[in-house]
């Protein structure tokens, strides 16, 4: 990157303690960011632990942005410019880094110690390991506690506002306004006065610091464009916060209450805590004694003609397992999120991955099916809460909706869709025959084999549901042989008839037949967008999984080569060679981090290269 | 409802499918007589249960009712409870299911107080699965999985629920048709989660394990039957009593014939008496053995939520967040 260059984006990491608010400051700039016009998408890269030894290598928390000129899909390969708030921050990151990108270190933090809890023989600032970077040392730390001087706060309380003096230096650095960052700090402060103000002078003092000749003598600012968006009003969402606004809307679509049930996992937690906020809604939540008891409590509350909702990550996933197949058998409206991470077992619990889609297609005892959804972006689980929700409701059956640890977290701009543009969640009415109510109860419809809600405190209705194979018609106890084959029927054409609503599976972009199509599911959408654009290959993302789009078959097969990227070791690859016949070409990556682009060229290319 | 309904209008078409002589039959008849008696609405009713020989009930009341899964009916009544706290629920369970795979959230229905009847069909065994000894079995029960005895030291369903945090706790008999509806009609006007441990015969894997206190012919003397604010007497004529030895800390029988001056007076809040009373072997107490009235989960659910879970905004109020921006066209 070169001085007084204005370019067209530009990917940012920023990388300190676990305690040094990396990831507030991140999430702040990318909005100031946003409301100067850019585009930008973002990826938080934090440790497992909540506070680990400060100054080692696995305590770094970092926040990767890539703004500019649009559209921004994914939070950028390589970073250009670098803010490592300590040695250990500077070893973790700096492999990541092109040459030529810009490393602005904190001196301060550069102590005998420290770079030696870094793994750092030698100062990486006098030992030529920078020679290769544009590097600026500041002695952030140092100034900030200058800067809030005034205040009289201990060391350590000083200390804490040294993220908002950084930010302000990079807000210089990137000609951003200090007004949002400042409103933010004023509103989350409120209670604190000292601390708000200590933390609006830091912020201040830092943006002061750039534009002074103490900053610019080593760089000047980099103008970024404006993106050319669709227009609308927009707003920063992470994808927590759109599913959760998307459940509260589908409870809003449906005209019923949603009560959320789920215990506390990692990175499914933020969306239990955002929907604490939506109460107003009609929301409730309901923190249970463990996974198996949040799934139960969700089944009883769709019940009892709520909608329940769970979520957890693959481990708790599951430990939901039998549950499912309660709703199944009862035929019961339920949605389950998981934010899928890294595994087997605990593994890696804040890192992304896309691993439990066998999981969520297959893993269940008996033959179970259960409608399988995927979101994309961070924005898209708005909709697909609320497209997960239909299913439910339709079918009367759980669905799964299968988001990531990345999009749990990563913002991007949002343009805040037109509510009156969404169709109301309907349900089945109760037939109107002379039929007894446990007959009524289990009356299907003709297209969607989604029986009626019937709930108790209904009059006159009074049922028995359970997990017990029931007659298909009269919805009694029933170990006919006979019968069992229909209702395992049945089971498998309702899933299936889901097809019949879903619509055809589009193309992204490129040609609809040629040498290549590259097929994603997830939040591989954003690296894999990139990539086929400057390729100019075709695009297709999947949204529904179980079951696919029907004419997907179709799609696939006006292509030679299909490749699969994805964050497993081939699940998708599976699913479509047992569900379409189609043998695509595999490839995985399961390291906890997204696709780059750069990757997926490489692949796209290596294998065009083979074709010809 | 306009005519009180009787015990057989509780009744379904299903075909009971007990062993002939178990005591689940008894419980049956004792809680669809409860039902009319306390002119339970069958709409607003509804019979959660899990698995094991118990959890069959459901299907033979007819109101609304769900058989679940192993262990599970207390978090799948918690969930229904918040989603509709106007209905009367009912958990019906067995000792495996509540204690040995559910035992996790009996704990927390308990401690949270949720508006649950819970039915605990005490039999000392497993018998849907063919008689292994269960959690409440007693150390040397012969079983197929346990040839030699058993060793597991059992769990008490009276002092777990004290553990908990339960706020009311009885016990009854599953042929004592009057102890049994008495305890049934007290559990349906608590307000949160009552427990009723049910000495319920398997007649074919557990025959008579209870006989020791349960046949009718003693039962005058093995049987404390608890009523709140009166003496602890029993045996015939209440020739004797319940006093506390207050150099063993500890409950004893003492001759009530000339005085009962030294007998304890029930106090169905006082948790510590229940504790000793649980544990007393003979005679066995029974009846409610604790109360103590507070504020169901349901309620202080309801009452911390903003808007008593209606939808008081439209999703229009939030969406925007914290900021938003106008891209122009």
């Amino acid at each position: 990157m070169n001085k007084n260059n204005d370019v067209e984006s530009i990917v940012i990491r920023l990388a300190g303690d676990s305690g040094d608010g990396i990831q507030l400051m991140g999430s702040q700039f990318a909005v100031s960011t946003a409301l100067a016009g850019a585009d930008f998408a973002t990826f938080p890269d934090y440790p497992a632990e909540i506070r680990a030894p400060v100054g080692t290598t696995f305590g770094v928390s970092a926040y990767q942005m890539n703004l500019g000129g649009g559209p921004i899909t994914t939070a950028g390969d390589a970073p250009e410019v670098l803010v490592a708030f300590n040695p250990a921050a500077l070893k973790v990151s700096l492999p990541m880094l092109d040459k030529g990108a810009l490393v602005i270190v904190n001196n301060d933090t550069f102590t005998a110690r420290n770079l030696v809890k870094a793994g750092y023989d030698n100062d990486p600032r006098e030992d030529g390991t920078l020679n290769d970077y544009q590097v600026v040392t500041a002695d952030i730390s140092h100034l900030n506690l200058e800067a809030v001087k005034e205040f009289g706060l201990s060391k350590s309380e000083g200390g804490r506002c040294k993220n908002f003096y950084a930010l302000g230096m990079l807000l210089w650095m990137f000609d951003r306004e200090l007004g949002s960052v400042e409103e933010w700090i004023r509103r989350s402060l409120k209670g604190k006065p000292t601390m708000r103000d200590a933390n609006i002078k830091a912020l201040h003092a830092g943006h002061a610091f750039g534009e002074t000749a103490e900053l610019s003598a080593n760089l000047s600012q980099i103008k970024l464009p404006q993106a050319e968006m669709e227009p609308g009003e927009y707003r920063s969402i992470t994808g927590a916060e759109a599913l959760a606004l998307g459940i509260a809307a589908a409870g809003e679509l449906a005209d019923r209450s949603v009560l959320f049930c789920s215990y506390p996992i990692t990175p499914a937690s933020p969306l239990l805590h955002r929907l604490t906020n939506l109460a107003e809604l009609g929301v409730g939540t309901f923190q249970a004694e463990d996974e198996i008891a949040a799934i139960c409590a969700a089944i009883g509350a769709s019940y009892g003609g709520m909608i329940g909702v769970t979520s957890s990550s693959g481990p708790g996933i599951a430990l939901k397992t039998e549950a499912m197949g309660l709703a199944v058998s009862a035929e019961l409206p339920l949605v389950i999120v998981n934010w899928q991470r890294g595994g087997p077992s605990t593994g890696l619990p804040t890192k992304t991955e896309q691993s439990d889609l066998y999981q969520a297609v297959y893993g269940r005892n008996a033959d179970t099916p259960i409608p399988v959804l995927s979101a994309s972006t961070s924005g898209e689980c708005f909709d697909m809460a609320i497209e997960a929700t239909r299913i439910a409701l339709r079918h009367m059956t759980p669905v799964i909706l299968l988001a990531d640890g990345y999009l749990s977290n990563a913002a991007e701009p949002w343009r805040i869709p037109d509510m009156a543009s969404y169709e109301p969640i309907a349900t089945n009415p109760v037939p109107d025959t002379d039929d007894g109510p446990q007959r009524k109860a289990f009356t299907r419809d003709a297209k969607s084999y989604g029986r009626a809600w019937v709930t108790p405190g209904m009059p006159g209705l009074m049922h028995r549901i359970g997990g017990l194979e029931k007659d298909v018609e009269s919805g009694h106890i029933s170990y006919d042989p006979a019968n069992h084959q229909r209702m395992t029927d049945l089971r498998a054409a309702k899933v299936a008839a889901v097809a019949d609503f879903i619509g055809d599976q589009a193309i992204e972009h490129g040609p609809d037949s040629g040498d290549l199509v590259v097929v994603g599911w997830g939040s591989t959408y954003g690296p894999i967008y990139q990539a086929t654009r400057r390729t100019g290959a075709s695009f297709v993302h999947l949204r529904y999984l179980n079951p696919l789009p029907k004419n997907l078959g179709d799609l696939l097969g006006r292509f030679d080569k299909v490749l699969v990227p994805e964050m497993n070791f081939g699940q998708l690859t599976t699913l479509l060679r047992d569900k379409l016949c189609v043998e695509p070409v595999p490839f995985s990556k399961v390291t906890g981090q997204p696709f780059l682009i750069r990757e997926l060229i490489e692949k796209i290319e290596s294998l065009r290269g083979e074709a010809s | 409802m306009t005519d009180k309904l009787t015990p057989k209008d509780f009744a379904t078409s299903q075909e009971v499918r007990w062993c002939p002589g178990c005591g689940d039959y008894a419980i049956l008849k004792a809680v669809q007589k409860t039902l009319s008696d306390v002119g339970a609405d069958p709409a607003n009713t509804a019979f959660v249960s899990g698995i094991g020989c118990a959890s069959r009930f459901p299907y033979y009341v007819d109101t609304y009712g769900f058989h679940t899964i192993h262990g599970r009916a207390p978090a799948i009544a918690t969930g229904l409870k918040l989603a509709n706290p106007e209905l009367d629920v009912w958990v019906v369970t067995g000792d495996g299911d509540s204690l040995s795979i559910g035992g996790n959230h009996m704990m927390h229905a308990m401690r949270r107080n949720v508006g649950l009847k819970i039915l605990l069909f005490n039999n000392e065994i497993y018998g849907l699965t063919k008689g292994q000894y269960s959690p409440t079995s007693r150390i040397g029960t012969t079983s197929p999985s346990s040839p030699k005895g058993s060793v597991d030291t059992p769990v008490s369903p009276g002092q777990f629920a004290m553990g908990c945090g339960a706020k009311f706790f009885a016990r009854a008999v599953d042929t004592d048709k009057v102890g049994l509806s008495d305890v049934l009609q007290q559990a349906h006007a608590f307000g949160g989660t009552s427990l009723i441990e049910i000495f319920q015969n398997c007649i074919v894997y557990n025959e008579d394990v209870f006989a020791n206190f349960t046949e009718r012919k003693n039962a005058a003397n093995t049987q404390l039957h608890l009523k709140h604010g009166e003496p602890m007497l029993f045996g015939k004529d209440n020739c004797s009593g319940i006093s506390f030895n207050q150099d063993t800390w500890s409950l004893e029988v003492v001759d009530a014939s000339e005085s009962t001056g030294e007998v304890l007076v029930h106090d169905e809040a006082n948790a510590i008496v229940a504790r000793m009373l649980i544990d007393l072997h003979l005679p066995v107490a029974l009846g409610v053995i604790y109360r103590q009235p507070a504020v169901s989960y349901e309620d202080t659910f309801y009452a911390h939520h903003p808007s008593r879970m209606e939808r008081k905004k439209s999703v229009i109020d939030f969406i925007k967040g914290p900021s938003s921006w106008t891209v122009k066209g």
